[in-house]
C-alpha cells in the first residue's frame, strides 16, 4: 500500500524537488506536483507545503502564498482533518495562514543558517512521530533566515498546555543549549502540531534526511510514522 | 538632539518587484481594484545636533551615501527637535 502525497509548487519554492524524490523514489509512496495556481489536490492522503522563498519572501515569508489559489482547498482539506506538513517555509506559509499559531521572525544572527541540527521530540504521540524513538535525537538539517519562531506567551502556553510543541532544538545528547538552538526561537521551538494534531509545521527539512547517501537518514522516521498512521 | 523621518522612494520608472509580487496577493485576495502597489522605505532614527542646519546636513549625508542610492532612488525627510 502506497500513502499518496501532494506536494505544492509555489513560485519560489525550491525544495518540491527533493520532498518528491525522498517520498516516491526513496521512500515508494506516489507523490503529485500540486501547481499553486490550480485548487484540484488530486486526492492527496497528505499535503506537503516545501521549503523555498515563496513569492521572493517578498513582505513577510509565506505572506503572499498564503492566498495561492491552492490554499484555499489546502486549508479546506486541513480544517476537514487532512493531513498537512509545511516544511521550513512551508512552515511559514502556515503560520501566516492562521492554520498555526505564532509567527516567524529573522534568525538571531541575522545569518543564513545551513547545517546539520539535532531535534529532541517532545511529542510521540502524534501522527508525524509515532515511529521516532524515545531516546534518540533527529539529526535533520535546516536552511534558513527566517527561522526564528515566536508566539506571545498565552499562545506558548496553550502550546505547551496541549502538547502541540512537536520538535525542539537540541545538543547531540538533547540538552538545550543556546549555542544549539540555530536561529534563537523561543523555547528551542523547530516544529508544532495544531490542536487537532492533523497539521505539522517545522523548519528542519526531514526530506533532505532520507537517504543514506546523505549521511542521514532520521527524516525517515518522520514520513513512516505518518504512512503507518495512515495505512492503519 | 533631532528625530529623522526619513521616506526612501524608488524612482517610478524603476521595476519594484516587490510591489509587483505582492499585488498578485491582491488579486488573489479578491481585491480587483489596486494597482501600482509601491513598497518603500521608511526610516527613523536620532541626530545628536544643537542646530537644525548640522542635523539636516548629518542627514543629507545618511542617506544619499548609504539609505539610499540616488541613481534609482529619491528621499526626503523630516526633522523633529526632541529632548
Amino acid at each position: 500500500m502506497k500513502v499518496k502525497f501532494g506536494v505544492v509548487v509555489f513560485p519560489g519554492s525550491n525544495c518540491d524537488h527533493d520532498a518528491y524524490y525522498s517520498l516516491k523514489k526513496i521512500l515508494g509512496h506516489e507523490v503529485n506536483f500540486l501547481w499553486h495556481k490550480d485548487t484540484d489536490l488530486q486526492n492527496s492522503d497528505v499535503i506537503i507545503l516545501p521549503g523555498g522563498f515563496s513569492y521572493g519572501d517578498y513582505l513577510r515569508t509565506g505572506a503572499i502564498a498564503r492566498f495561492s489559489p491552492i490554499m484555499n482547498s489546502v486549508i479546506s482539506f486541513a480544517e476537514t482533518g487532512g493531513y498537512v506538513m509545511g516544511i521550513c517555509n512551508g512552515f511559514q506559509i502556515l503560520l501566516e495562514a492562521g492554520l498555526l499559531p505564532g509567527i516567524m521572525l529573522k534568525n538571531k544572527s541575522l545569518q543564513f543558517v545551513c547545517k546539520d541540527v539535532y531535534l529532541t521530540v517532545e511529542n510521540r504521540d502524534t501522527v508525524f512521530t509515532k515511529e521516532t524513538n524515545l531516546n534518540k535525537k533527529l539529526k535533520i538539517p535546516v536552511a534558513h533566515g527566517d527561522g526564528n519562531y515566536f508566539a506571545d506567551e498565552k499562545t506558548l502556553k496553550s502550546l505547551i498546555e496541549n502538547k502541540q510543541i512537536v520538535f525542539k532544538y537540541s545538543s547531540i545528547n538533547g540538552e538545550k543549549k543556546e549555542s544549539d538552538n540555530p536561529n534563537g526561537s523561543v523555547m528551542d521551538i523547530a516544529g508544532i502540531i495544531n490542536k487537532r494534531g492533523n497539521i505539522l509545521g517545522m523548519m528542519p527539512h526531514p526530506e533532505r534526511s532520507c537517504n543514506p547517501v546523505l549521511g542521514k537518514t532520521d527524516g525517515v522516521f518522520i514520513f513512516n510514522s505518518l504512512a503507518k498512521s495512515i495505512l492503519n | 538632539m533631532y528625530k529623522a523621518k526619513v521616506l526612501i522612494k524608488r524612482r517610478p520608472s524603476i521595476l519594484d518587484p516587490q510591489g509587483k509580487a505582492v499585488e498578485k496577493g491582491a488579486l488573489h485576495l479578491g481585491l480587483k481594484n489596486i494597482s501600482n502597489t509601491r513598497i518603500d522605505k521608511y526610516i527613523e532614527f536620532l541626530i545628536d545636533a544643537d542646530e537644525e542646519k548640522a542635523a539636516k546636513e548629518e542627514v543629507n549625508l545618511y542617506c544619499s551615501k548609504l539609505l539610499a542610492n540616488p541613481i534609482m532612488e529619491d528621499f526626503e525627510f523630516e526633522l523633529e527637535k526632541v529632548k
